[in-house]
């Protein structure tokens, strides 16, 4: 039978659940990662801080660096296309990722159109800042959601706003009755099946995860009781003082994230976290979360 | 058994929570455990799948191999996708530490990568198999079903391995979490 079908793609993020994916920019950061325990690898030209640094316009990363970062690691690795670029997602399918992340961290293809995600075979995971947002981008056939957060900042409070805000909406849903349903589907911009979905089950119909500015133990921890099922790290473990300490630190405090001990213990001897950017000194332009719709 | 059999889910990282309306579907108890505290009750355990070397490097990391290795012995156990490279005798595609709980041969991600997951037919249901690993050795134990020519579902004694996901899809409770209730 075919692998195009959502219940295979949502299967690889259940399998994911309750772990650390960590972006790489080398194949010696990716086993750096995968020693650590990480569940999965982001392979990156550039981590989300550098490409903030650099400026200019951030686009998929070279294939030949994703296909050794393939070759090195026996864990999943994920990569990154522009919003709405098509023409690199079906490279990154061609070159057989195990995941593709569509996302706003890297210059848009496209304002008015993601890609439409059912078409392929590879799964697709994407980020979102509320309910309307997250639903829009399942309707295009994403197995997987994250916050938005903002990316390559060290900074938690977007990815906890994202996180809330997505909350808040899903209690509100399961309190509507079934007339007001479509309403909301109005308001919220989002398919009404779907909608309809989360009044039944309370949750997302897929996993969803946060990303967006993860930089310490606490932080993973924090998300991870907020309701994320599994947390993205990008600029924080390899812009970090000792990134194989914060890698298994991380990876440590996501498993018992609901055990304060546990995390303590996790947060202890690391050195000093990456330096973080407070988000008022950026630009409403410099934000990567108001990236897609 | 009388009581409610509590089900542990091992819970360091992977698919638990979807293993809970199959577990009380059939009268049991599910609990997600992480710690040894939690083995104690535990009458059978499934190891979920997910990622075998994250398991692994929890397992070592907070110091679990002893006890967990008592506790497999002594009691039912279910390794699932991850879980079935856990319980293995060898592991291969890299060869990796494992409890050699149940006399197999794993290869890891023996179809290939997320492109070769796939739907498939296992005992008449459709089921899930992802970056699933292949059993390439199960001599000394009973075939409960194959696919493409290999064993995908195996036991021996009160250890079953599969490879495949009967929890992603399958509508509670689904038929080999029957007969890993039925082991306890």
């Amino acid at each position: 039978m075919s692998s195009n079908v959502i219940t295979i793609k949502t299967g690889l993020a259940e399998m994911l659940k309750g772990g650390v994916i960590m972006d790489v920019v080398t194949a010696d950061q990716a086993k750096v990662a995968e020693d650590a325990g990480a569940v999965a690898v982001m392979a990156l030209e550039r981590v989300p801080s550098d490409i903030r640094a650099a400026g200019g316009v951030a686009r998929m990363s070279p294939p030949e660096l994703v296909q050794e970062i393939m070759e090195s690691v026996s864990i999943p690795v994920m990569a990154k296309c522009r919003i709405g670029h098509f023409a690199e997602a079906q490279i990154l399918e061609a070159i057989g990722v195990d995941f593709i992340d569509e996302s706003e961290v890297l210059t848009p293809a496209d304002e008015d159109y993601h890609i439409y995600k059912h078409d392929y075979k590879v799964p697709f995971v994407c980020g979102a800042k509320d309910l309307g947002e997250a639903l829009r981008r399942i309707g295009e056939g994403a197995a997987l959601m994250r916050t938005k957060g903002e990316p390559g900042t060290g900074n938690i409070v977007e990815a906890v706003r994202h996180l809330r805000q997505i909350n808040q909406d899903i209690q509100r849903i399961t309190r509507l009755s079934d007339e007001e349903l479509m309403t909301e589907a109005r308001d919220l911009g989002a398919p009404f099946e779907l909608v309809r979905m989360v009044k039944e089950q309370g949750r997302l119909p897929v996993p969803n995860f946060a990303a967006g500015g993860v930089a310490t133990p606490a932080d993973a921890a924090l998300c991870m009781q907020l309701g994320a099922e599994t947390v993205f790290v990008g600029s924080g473990i390899f812009k970090s003082e000792d990134p194989a300490k914060f890698a298994k630190a991380i990876v440590k405090a996501t498993a018992h994230y609901n055990d304060p001990k546990a995390v303590l213990e996790a947060s202890k001897g690391l050195g000093e976290a990456m330096r973080g950017t407070a988000l008022e000194t950026l630009e409403d332009s410099e934000r990567m979360a108001n990236r897609g719709w | 058994m009388t009581t409610r059999p509590v089900i542990g889910v091992l819970a360091l990282q992977g698919a638990v929570d979807l293993h809970k309306p199959h577990i009380e579907a059939l009268g049991g108890e599910f609990r997600a455990v992480k710690t040894p505290a939690q083995f104690k009750d535990v009458d059978g355990y499934i190891l979920p799948g997910g990622e075998s070397t994250t398991m692994l490097k929890l397992i070592e990391t907070f110091d679990l191999w002893d006890v967990l290795a008592d506790e497999f012995a002594s009691k039912p156990v279910w390794g699932i996708c991850a879980g079935s490279i856990l319980l293995a005798t060898h592991v291969t595609n890299p060869a990796q530490k494992s409890f050699a709980r149940l006399p197999i041969t794993v290869q890891r991600n023996g179809y290939g990568r997320q492109l070769d997951s796939h739907i498939s037919k296992v005992c008449d249901y459709d089921v899930s198999f992802i970056r699933a690993p292949v059993i390439t050795d199960a001599a000394q134990c009973a075939i409960l079903a194959s696919h493409e020519g290999q064993p995908v579902w195996v036991q021996q004694g009160n250890a079953m391995a599969s490879t495949f996901h009967p929890e992603t899809n399958l509508s509670a409770p689904s038929p080999m979490h029957k007969r890993f209730l039925d082991l306890i």
